[in-house]
């Protein structure tokens, strides 16, 4: 089949300017594409762009908690702001995530506390999950948020399943799942897109290709011309958007919202984007990838390129810049060392949720591991 | 003897059996370029190519499959798993095809496969990352499964496991690969037999079955057990499919006792093989019934204090071990 140029596919929807790390003559417009822009309210203007800055300076800390070894692991999302955000702003309370490595910021939009989700990657006697799951997995119940899996692409079919499900129920609930670019290669990628577009069920599939995956870069995971070329196959639309561009993700997702909410369907999107930092807190990037590739796309960093944006429409003096970052510092120390101080999990806590009820086999084990001293062996 | 570590062992045993067969083939996840998540493949794609040393998409399932096609048709892959617990996308071409297609073909086919990579549980990696996958393996006929404590042992049965002419597992752990251990020389080769185990430690008042990572915590636990004048006698069966029957008997007939140490939970699995084939070969031999010490039956938690209870401790081995020797 040949596809025309205009493809939305193969194109890149875009409201910014791509690279706007220089600051623009006063009053020009940072917009390559104003017709695109969703023309938000100021307030929520303001609030993506705190949310952006939060996220990002939250990462920030953590990677540095990471490297004075007092967290074990970390994933941060830097420079892949603007998806997860965007995201979070498109959705209504009722409405489901099921995120991929570097979605879990949409709870904290969606009024996760800070100092929960920090928690969580404590693992320490306040976190909600107990200690049991590993920091960048983070999970709501009281948000809709779920976990993603370790191993790679489980929640894409879940997410279709959770659609089906509202669509079962009738509770007009729309499911977003997210797929890292690398993680499209696994099966479960292919049956997702597949049952979405068989049960026609409310649901959009994001996926965030950053370029990377580990060490191995888009091209070696797949011979098409982009990812989201492949939603033709499945026959669902497919919408190919700038990733560190908000406001054409906010457009881009939130039409893909409103169409799965009124029963019109599934969509997929590629948001292009890429990963500035490492892939987690144990990987090495510089053995991968070159210095230049990663400053370009520095160049293109989603939270300057909206900084751009809301200078331009007066929303955003340096005064109101640095008071901002100022606020959000001291909020991110206050919860971390509200979260740090706190005792890790007691050893009771290993026997219970294995199933509803604690079988009889380990209330057995719970009695002879206390009877042995409580300081954990060395290893 | 010279002594290097258990990845540089492993890593031996490929570069030497793609040096001597132009079958042999490396495929998985950043085997090539990254050298391995755990730099096991150091070296290999600039010595062999990428003809030979293949990084793959991310599509565990996928690549199985191309290996066993690939085996079938007269090539001779080893596939690495990043870890085994990314084998379970997988598990349909492991289980319904490699391990079936000799028998299901009359022993027209067959599938000289290694599927291998690090197994059990690291440090603080939470429970869909630190499975020991070696019960799920075992109960498969027409696989072999091999679990290698020390780099000697990684290096002698991974060359095996190379040459063998039927699908193998081969389980190292992530914990191990920094292990250092003799090794023989270079020019020395060294091929370990399947299903022969090795006596790690000797002793005559009670035997520790031990393999994979609690290998290192059982022999721990004898050094403390011999300061209180216990002393164990450490097997190491190394493949646990087919299982050194003969060698454990032998041992708990010396000692009368016996404790069996793994680290996969406590249901079924390897180890409760182990104990039921003692009991039935040496029931009048023994003074006590076997205990077992494996990991308590929950998931991993990823909390580092709650891990190390888990997991089985030197503790909870000794404690074993004095409970069978009815000694306080
Ligand atoms: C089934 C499975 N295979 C391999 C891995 C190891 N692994 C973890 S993250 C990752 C790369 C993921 O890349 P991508 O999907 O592009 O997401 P990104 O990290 O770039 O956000 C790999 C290979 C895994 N977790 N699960």
């Amino acid at each position: 089949m040949a596809l025309s140029p205009d493809d939305p596919t193969l194109g890149l929807f875009q409201v910014l300017r791509e690279d706007l790390s220089e600051p623009l003559p006063e009053g020009e417009d940072p917009r390559s594409h104003p017709e695109n822009d969703p023309e938000l309210s100021e307030d929520t203007l303001r609030a993506m762009f705190r949310h952006m800055l939060r996220v990002r300076l939250l990462d920030e800390r953590m990677m540095m908690r990471q490297r004075q070894g007092r967290i074990g692991f970390f994933g941060a999302i830097t420079g892949q702001e603007a998806t997860p955000i965007a995201t979070a702003f498109c959705l209504e309370e009722k409405d489901w995530v099921f995120p991929a490595l570097r979605e879990n910021a949409i709870m904290l939009v969606r009024g996760f506390p800070l100092t929960q989700w920090l928690a969580q990657v404590y693992g320490n006697s306040l976190d909600v999950l107990k200690g049991r799951q590993m920091p960048s997995h983070m999970s709501g119940r009281s948000v809709n948020q779920v976990s993603w899996s370790s191993c790679l692409g489980p929640q894409l079919p879940q997410a279709v399943g959770a659609a089906m499900a509202a669509k079962y129920k009738k509770t007009g609930a729309v499911t977003i799942g997210f797929i890292g670019d690398g993680a499209t290669s696994e099966p479960d990628f292919h049956c997702a897109m597949n049952f979405a577009g068989v049960s026609n069920a409310p649901c959009v599939m994001i996926c965030q290709n950053n370029h990377w995956a580990i060490s191995v870069p888009s091209k070696k995971q797949t011979r098409s011309a982009t990812f989201a070329v492949k939603a033709h196959a499945y026959g669902i639309p497919g919408v190919r958007v700038d990733g560190n561009d908000i406001l054409a993700l906010r457009a881009v997702i939130g039409e893909a919202v409103d169409r799965a909410r009124k029963g019109e369907g599934p969509t997929f999107i590629e948001a292009v984007t890429y990963r500035i930092g490492a892939h987690s807190s144990s990987d090495d990037p510089t053995v991968y990838r070159s210095d230049e590739e990663v400053e370009l796309w520095r160049r293109k960093d989603p939270i300057q390129r909206f900084e751009r944006y809301m200078r331009f429409k007066g929303l955003l003096s340096d005064d109101e810049r640095a008071q901002l970052e100022k606020e959000l510092v001291e909020e991110i120390l206050a919860a971390i060392e509200n979260v740090e101080s706190a005792a890790p999990p007691a050893r009771e806590t290993l026997f219970e949720d294995v199933f509803e009820e604690r079988p009889w086999h380990l209330a057995e084990q719970q009695d002879e591991l206390l009877e042995h001293d409580p300081a954990p062996s060395a290893h | 003897m010279r002594e290097i570590r258990y990845r540089e062992a492993v890593r031996e045993a490929i570069r030497e059996e793609m040096e001597a067969d132009e079958r042999v083939f490396l495929m998985g996840e950043e085997v090539g370029h990254y050298q391995g998540a755990y730099k096991v493949s150091e070296g290999l794609l600039s010595q062999f190519g990428e003809k030979r040393v293949i990084d793959t998409p991310i599509a565990e399932a996928g690549f199985a499959g191309i290996g066993i096609g690939a085996a079938m048709t007269g090539l001779r892959p080893i596939i690495e798993f990043m870890t085994w617990n990314f084998s379970f996308v997988a598990f349909d071409q492991i289980i319904s095809n490699a391990a079936k297609i000799r028998q299901m073909s009359g022993g027209t086919f067959d599938v000289p496969i290694v599927f291998r990579g690090p197994n059990g549980a690291a440090k603080q990696v939470a429970s869909q990352h630190s499975h020991s996958v070696d019960p799920f393996y075992t109960n498969i006929p027409g696989i072999f499964v091999v679990m290698p404590a020390t780099p000697r042992d990684a290096k002698g049965l991974l060359k095996t496991a190379i040459r063998c002419q039927d699908p193998v597992i081969f389980l190292e752990g992530e914990t191990l690969y920094n292990v250092k251990g003799e090794v023989p020389e270079l020019d020395e080769e060294e091929l370990i037999p399947f299903g022969k185990g090795r006596i790690g430690r000797e002793g005559k008042d009670c035997t520790i079955v031990a393999f994979g990572r609690p290998y290192y915590e059982a022999m721990q636990a004898a050094e403390k057990l011999a300061a209180d004048g216990i002393e164990c006698e450490i097997v190491d069966p190394r493949t646990l499919r087919p299982l050194d029957i003969e060698l454990l008997v032998e041992s708990v007939k010396k000692t009368h006792r016996c404790v069996v140490v793994h680290e996969h939970w406590p249901y079924g699995g390897p180890g409760a093989e182990i104990v039921d084939q003692i009991q039935r070969e040496a029931f009048d031999w023994l003074d006590a019934p076997i205990h077992r010490v494996g990991s308590l039956d929950v998931p991993m938690p990823y909390a580092s204090n709650l891990e190390n209870f888990v997991l089985p401790t030197v503790e909870r081995i000794s404690d074993a071990v004095r409970r069978v020797s009815y000694a306080k």
